[in-house]
């Protein structure tokens, strides 16, 4: 049952040492806010999913607070390599990562295994790609009735998993709207799910009836963290902050600028400060 | 020959265009597949279907995007549907006749690696890996290639097979069950290429005004084979290049527009 909470209670009671979390988002929505949250609280030796960890996982890796990664696409989209991740798995610092590698088929797959409460997920895919040969958690099976080989991967299963969206009402449904990427698969795949929201309205009573929504039940936390997606966008609210993504690029190209940037940006800062960092790039409504 | 008013990556561009019709279902991958897809929408295909990864069928940008997830797809576009539903309906469910793929390296049949250099679990560079194509590449229809010239990326010998093309040539795609045709085509900024019928090795066609065969060689770590019948790609049309040079300066203010307060002195941005 979802309850309204301060992000940092949210953070401490659903995310803890050693968990398997994700912090899903198709380059859209992503939720930065919850992840600064869990850095602040340095809780680490995390296995991270998502299928396209940007920058927020490059920050977590960056912090030493990453034993494993399960991923599709690791880039600085639009601008180039994650550098804080490759540090990690160049040259093992500040610790070395574990890296298990997936296609985005074979990762979407997965979730919605994992959603739908099977043990593996079964796909036409991986067809003479190299990473079947170096990720043993790719197997293939005989179709039963067709004799195919086909890919099996098993289903994501995270401990937690945390997703921005657009809107709660009051009893703690929550709407999802533009590119709604995995959300509601990595959602519903986890054994515990926080939200952070942009606004919280009364209710969603004149609401399209096919809107993705997740009922307040599937839910354990909610907190309203207004831009708590930047420098992602969030449709209808705010533009994505390209400024931001290339900064980052030469942020993160050094170890000492990244350690300040992190200090000044993230450990000092707190979750209400998203707001301002959006006031520029918000959009009419 | 006169000096050219276009330059090599605008030839690449709008050669890869012109390969495109208002038939096409094209999954899009970023980048100079993007830029292709959409001249050809704005110039001689304006009802093909295209579709990114992150879910938006019918899309029509009135900006390149950044990344595969702008806004501006979504709001432009027909439907947006989930990601696992774009994967399993539309790419595998072989909805999809073209996949445009770009390459970090290349081979000659085809096959494409943006995962590592170097040994996979001792790189030399992590690069990002393969998102999509994997699956793009065998469940499109047939797949485009599209890349500038480079002797590290067109290379002998790819450091690591992300995304099959033609294996090691010939009939290796249905010796592994594959039915789809695979890359058919290849557009760089110096030439056109297509597959051998019989050895699936890429052969180039078609030179861009001005290339020479010593050019295209020089700029491949291959040893390249020209067809017999070498044809010369026709230069770009004054609408096909208006066209281009629109979209790249309406694409550059718009995302400098959205730049502007992020860079903002002192700004705390996460």
């Amino acid at each position: 049952m979802a309850r309204m909470m301060p992000l940092d209670e949210a953070v401490r009671q659903n995310l803890r040492p050693g968990d398997t979390a994700a912090f899903e988002g198709f380059t859209h929505l992503i939720p930065t806010a919850a992840a600064h949250e869990a850095i602040r609280q340095k809780i680490g030796n995390l296995t991270l999913i998502r299928m396209t960890p940007d920058v927020v996982y490059d920050q977590m890796i960056g912090m030493g607070l990453v034993k494993k990664l399960v991923f599709s696409y690791a880039g600085n989209p639009g601008v180039g390599l994650l550098r804080r991740m490759r540090d990690a798995v160049e040259n093992g610092w500040p610790q070395a990562v574990e890296v298990e590698e997936h296609s985005h088929a074979a990762m979407a797959n997965a979730y919605e295994a994992g959603a739908a409460g099977l043990p593996c997920a079964i796909f036409r895919g991986y067809r003479g790609a190299e990473l079947a040969r170096v990720n043993p958690n790719i197997k293939s099976v005989t179709c039963p009735f067709t004799g195919e080989q086909l890919a099996a991967v098993p289903a994501i299963r995270p401990d937690v998993t945390f997703i921005h969206a657009q809107k709660a009402d009051r009893k703690g449904n929550v709407l999802v709207e533009g590119i709604i990427g995995i959300q509601k698969e990595a959602a519903l795949a986890a054994r515990r799910t926080v939200v952070t929201v942009e606004e919280i309205v009364d209710d969603f009573s004149n609401a399209h009836p096919n809107l993705c929504i997740l009922p307040h039940w599937t839910i354990d936390a909610i907190s309203l963290v207004p831009g708590g997606a930047h420098p992602s966008y969030a449709h209808g609210y705010y533009a994505r902050d390209n400024a931001a993504y290339l900064e980052w690029d030469e942020v993160s190209a050094d170890r000492e600028r990244f350690q300040a940037w992190m200090e000044e940006n993230v450990l000092n800062a707190a979750p209400q400060d998203f707001a301002n960092r959006v006031e520029k790039l918000r959009t009419a409504q | 020959m006169t000096r050219q008013d276009f330059t090599p990556n605008e030839m690449m561009t709008i050669a890869a265009s012109r390969a495109l019709t208002s038939e096409d279902v094209c999954f899009v991958g970023i980048g100079a597949p993007s830029a292709a897809c959409n001249v050809a929408r704005l110039t001689h295909a304006p009802d093909i279907t295209l579709i990114y990864e992150s879910g938006t069928i019918g899309t029509a940008p009135d900006v390149l995007p950044l990344s595969i997830g702008d806004g501006e797809l979504c709001e432009t576009a027909l439907t947006t549907v989930s990601v696992p539903e774009m994967f399993r309906y539309w790419l595998q469910g072989g909805r999809v006749s073209i996949g445009f793929l770009g390459a970090a390296q290349l081979d000659r049949f085809g096959n494409i690696n943006t995962t590592v250099v170097g040994d996979y679990d001792k790189p030399k560079v992590r690069l990002p890996g393969g998102g999509g194509a994997p699956e793009i590449a065998t469940s499109s229809g047939q797949v485009y290639i599209t890349m500038a010239q480079s002797k590290r990326g067109m290379v002998e010998k790819i450091d690591f097979y992300t995304s099959f093309g033609h294996g090691d040539g010939g009939n290796h795609r249905q010796r592994l069950g594959i039915d789809t045709k695979g890359p058919t085509l290849l557009i760089t900024d110096l030439a056109i290429w297509q597959p051998d019928p019989e050895t699936k090795e890429f052969t180039v066609v078609s030179l861009h005004p001005g290339v020479t065969r010593e050019q295209v060689q020089e700029t491949c770590g291959w040893t390249v084979k020209f067809a017999d019948r070498l044809e010369e790609t026709p230069p770009p049309t004054p609408l096909e290049l208006s066209t281009l040079r629109d979209l790249k300066a309406r694409t550059e203010r718009a995302h400098k527009g959205a730049e502007a307060p992020g860079a903002r002195k002192g700004s705390k941005d996460g």
